[in-house]
């Protein structure tokens, strides 16, 4: 009996194939990115339980990982903000330049995070453009955990826009239509029409945007000034650890984060599902 | 409430989708407008509701100037023709969402607005579903709550935008039994666009037809039918047996033939008669015809039984239908003679 | 009330009819002073301040540290600027680049193309874990990728003792680079496929076997060239964060100067030892290769919609 039906039948049973390419699929998977995945669990299950919960609850892991997610949470919440009036300006009106605009909404994605760290850093150093300016005023913002805001600000711009983008643009026309000859008000109808259509994809934007937030590494090291408990991210704790030769630590805190990020994944795709069902499409 | 249209004028670029348009809706009436894709018909409708605006004309509702107001100041319940339900919420938030939509100082109590909703809903017979989801509904039932809503305003006037276009036949044609009935109860003006004829003869007290932007006839759906005024209403509604004839002088000739019927005081020159079939009587050849067919083909079982007949020789062989009695026996090559009983003529176009 | 045809005559606002020559006979119609507002548009103030925020947020995020690259990579002036390029250890970051982007683009595309064979043409239970497991590095901080090779092939890691026995480099050496990039890069080509593929069906495949043609050119012929516009667009994404690779390369790269670094890490070397104006020159150059590849992208989408 053939793989393919033993899995549960497939599609055709004339296309050729199927056994080759999911053997493939699955080898190269496995070699790639599970075996090597693996391999962090198993390093961590080298630490007793105790030894494992002294290292992500040691006083500079804490404050690493609270940094981390604190700061990220708190970006996507300033994307998701920032990130539908750009999306709502992008989709409902013309003004010049538009289109270029909405075509540099990708530029966070495709800049490579080492050229988006040095640029940071530099603008918002005292002597930069924007650091120049707000230093009188006793605001500094790079290296402070300021500074790392900024750069996870940067880097979650596009999650919300372009997740949202979509929704926006294919919204019936007739729906508010019909709440402006029912007699509501603009205010009205955005909020209690089109909100709640666009709200799974605002969630969806806001959930990828921390999780890329959380994981990010070289737009912030350079912009974070690095100190242990104060402006130190998790990301760097490993490196930093992985240096040292002390590897299972390294792996305790990259499993955190790695079941962390698993479960905002699962997060995502939950939303996925209920946006699919709400409005009959993929965010 | 009166509504009138003065001069309307609305162009998508080049096109004129409408082309000074001038009506008059009757208060209380159910109005039809009726004709082809691209008539205007649902631009017409639109700049009523507020949804657009003319380039040129007026809309008056009373008297008063409507086009000074937004959509949500002119008091009309639009239906639209895919419903436009918000699907996330309720079958009764739907339809509450006018009344609590309303500024404060206007807007009723909660006990208020729940009695008006739950009256409208057993209005339209779904009170059942008050709880449900548009998604929960079938097609029928959807449109049935997209007029609940609309009703839930008090509007002046109904307006329906093909509102059982994505439904299918049965459905259809219940539908079109009930909102006649509901309009015969609640007297609201309505009017409502459709380029299905059936519905609009059914259902409409009066019909205007429209092609290309302009209005072609407007009149009971009796008087359309019977006394089709310009020949786009006489092809367009019910059915139609085109001749193609030549006026010369008081003779009206078929195929170098005169056939024997007034001209109807159409000017010399080439022109078209138009008759309903069942308005042209078929003869055995041997009665007093000047007009003469062989028959071709006999079709149909029952009483619709249907006779083709050719008329005319090679080239220009024109060949219509006619409806034939039961009475009657035909026989294919047999040659009969026809007599139109009431025709309309038209010159031809240019 | 036939006074209904009262077209209200306003000294102030007669409209010129549209046939002058009718102008005579029709009588002015009044061009109502109402608001042009739609069903569904906003307020004035609302559309300015939506749109100057808007404006204003992108500006200060993107264009203005875009602006900045490359104002500091000139800011020593154009001579400086191409020594900084020409300089050995960069050519030889480049070279790596290159190579590095070559090497996981090429593997991804071809597993791409494999995986989203298996995946888009056939139905089988538990499709949706394996396509959640290959979106797995998209969700990983680049940092643990590169952590979990070292933990592999690192010199305290499982296989060192091994590797250092047979003289096998992968850890601080290309082989190293290029997995971590592979991992980072993986779900790229085959994310671009799959939707692709399970939405073209299997009906033209199909029609090809019964004409006869083999497995393999039904594929070649008919499968490929359906999708080629999506396969390019996966390796244009591929490319450009295979190029700029940062944390999981930083991890596992030895940082070397004219051996083990990519141009990032370079950019990184550079900027660190303060000569900043030969970092922004290197970084100008991945930062020309990210305008290039949204360039790209906008023409290859239009190319997708269509396919």
């Amino acid at each position: 009996m053939s793989i393919a039906t033993r899995l549960g039948g497939h599609r055709s049973g004339v296309i050729p194939g199927f056994g080759i390419t999911l053997g493939t699929t699955l080898l190269w998977l496995g070699l790639v990115v599970l075996i090597p995945l693996a391999a962090l669990f198993v390093k961590t299950a080298e630490l007793s339980f105790d030894q494992f919960v002294a290292v992500i609850t040691s006083r500079r892991a804490l404050h690493a990982f609270a940094l981390s997610f604190g700061l990220s949470l708190a970006a996507a919440f300033a994307n998701l903000v920032f990130g539908s009036i750009v999306v709502w300006a992008l989709v409902r009106y013309r003004f010049p330049g538009r289109r270029i605009f909405d075509a540099i909404v990708d530029i966070p994605f495709a800049l490579p995070t080492a050229v988006a760290g040095i640029a940071l850093t530099t603008l918002y150093a005292d002597s930069g453009w924007i650091g120049g300016l707000l230093a009188p005023l006793g605001i500094r913002i790079a290296f402070t955990p300021l500074g790392i805001f900024v750069a996870l600000v940067f880097i979650g711009l596009p999650f919300v826009v372009r997740t949202v983008q979509p929704v926006l643009e294919d919204l019936d026309e007739e729906l508010e239509e019909a709440s402006a000859s029912l007699g509501a008000g603009r205010w009205m109808t955005v909020r209690r029409v089109v909100l709640p259509s666009v709200v799974p994809a605002l969630l969806t934007g806001f959930t990828l945007a921390f999780a890329r937030a959380v994981g990010e590494y070289g737009s912030v090291i350079f912009i974070a000034g690095n100190l242990p408990n104060y402006s130190e991210i998790a990301p760097l704790l490993i490196v930093i650890r992985l240096q040292e030769f002390h590897y299972a630590d390294a792996t305790a805190i990259a499993v955190v984060m790695l079941v962390a990020s698993l479960v905002v994944l699962f997060l995502i795709n939950a939303l996925q599902h209920w946006s699919e069902l709400r409005t009959g499409r993929r965010p | 409430m009166k509504i009138s249209v003065v001069d309307v004028v609305k162009r998508f670029g080049d096109f004129a989708a409408l082309d000074h348009v001038r009506l008059e809706v009757r208060s209380g009436e159910l109005l039809a407008l009726l004709g082809p894709s691209g008539s205007g018909k649902t631009t017409l409708l639109r700049i009523v509701a507020g949804l657009d605006w003319p380039d040129e004309g007026q809309v008056q509702f009373d008297g008063e100037d409507a086009l000074s107001r937004p959509v949500g100041e002119r008091h009309v319940g639009f239906v639209f023709q895919h419903y436009a339900l918000f699907r996330h919420m309720t079958v009764f938030e739907n339809v509450a969402f006018g009344l609590r939509a309303k500024p404060r100082n206007e807007r009723p109590s909660e006990p208020e607005i729940r009695r008006r909703v739950e009256k409208l809903l057993d209005l339209v017979q779904l009170g059942w579903l008050a709880k449900r989801y548009p998604t929960q509904l079938s097609g029928g039932q959807r449109q049935r709550i997209a007029l609940a809503r609309a009703l839930a305003i008090e509007p002046r006037v109904l307006l329906l935008d093909e509102p059982f276009g994505s439904l299918d036949a049965k459905v259809r044609k219940d539908l079109r039994r009930w909102l006649r009935n509901l309009h015969n109860e609640i007297h609201v003006t309505s009017i409502f666009v459709t380029h299905d004829q059936e519905e609009a003869l059914e259902v409409a007290d009066r019909i205007v037809v429209m092609d290309k932007g302009r209005i072609e006839q407007t009149g009971t759906p009796q008087q359309v039918y019977d006394h089709p005024q310009t020949r786009f209403v006489h092809e367009f509604i019910g059915e139609s047996i085109v001749l193609p004839v030549v006026i010369a002088g008081s003779e009206v000739q078929f195929a170098g033939r005169p056939i024997g019927i007034d001209p109807q005081g159409i000017a010399d020159g080439a022109a078209t008669l138009f008759a309903r079939p069942f308005n042209i009587t078929v003869l055995p050849a041997s009665a007093e015809a000047d007009l003469k067919g062989v028959v071709k083909r006999i079709h149909g079982i029952g009483a619709a039984r249907r006779v083709e007949i050719a008329l005319g020789g090679e080239p220009e062989q024109t060949i219509i239908e006619v409806d034939a009695l039961r009475s009657q026996q035909w026989r294919v090559g047999q040659v009969v003679g026809l007599r139109p009983e009431q025709y309309r003529l038209f010159p031809s176009r240019a | 009330m036939t006074a209904l045809l009262v077209t209200a005559v306003d000294e102030n606002a007669s409209l010129a009819p549209p046939n002058g020559g009718a102008a005579a006979t029709r009588p002015a119609i009044r061009r109502t002073g109402r608001r042009r507002a739609d069903a569904r548009s906003d307020p004035a103030w609302v559309r300015w301040l939506v749109t100057s925020l808007a404006v204003i947020f992108l500006g200060l995020f993107i264009v203005l540290p875009l602006i900045c690259v490359f104002n500091q990579a000139f800011s020593k002036g154009i001579e400086a600027y191409v020594a900084a390029l020409r300089d050995p250890d960069t050519l030889s970051a480049i070279r790596l680049t290159l190579i590095v982007a070559a090497i996981s683009v090429t593997s991804n595309a071809v597993f791409g193309v494999i995986g989203a064979w298996a995946i888009g043409k056939f139905d089988f239970r538990g499709k949706n874990l394996l396509i959640t497991l290959i979106e797995i590095p998209f969700s990983v901080s680049p940092v643990i990728a590169g952590l979990v090779f070292v933990l592999l092939f690192g010199l305290q890691g499982y296989f060192g003792s091994w590797l250092v026995a047979h003289d096998i480099k992968i850890i601080f050496a290309l082989p190293g680079i290029a997995l971590a990039t592979i991992f980072v890069t993986f779900p790229f080509v085959v994310r671009e496929l799959i939707p692709l593929m399970q939405q073209q069906g299997t009906e033209e495949e199909e029609a090809a076997l019964s004409l006869g043609a083999s497995g393999l050119k039904t594929f070649l012929r008919v499968t490929l060239p359906n999708v080629k516009w999506a396969l390019l667009y996966g390796i244009l994404l591929c490319n450009a964060r295979a190029m700029g690779e940062f944390g999981a390369v930083s991890v596992v790269s030895g940082h070397v100067r004219g051996e083990t670094n990519t141009m990032p890490l370079q950019i990184e070397s550079l900027y660190d030892s303060y000569q900043f104006a030969a970092a922004f020159a290197v970084a100008s150059l991945l930062a020309l290769l990210a305008l290039v590849t949204l360039v790209l992208k906008v023409i290859l989408e239009d190319r997708l919609v269509e396919e």
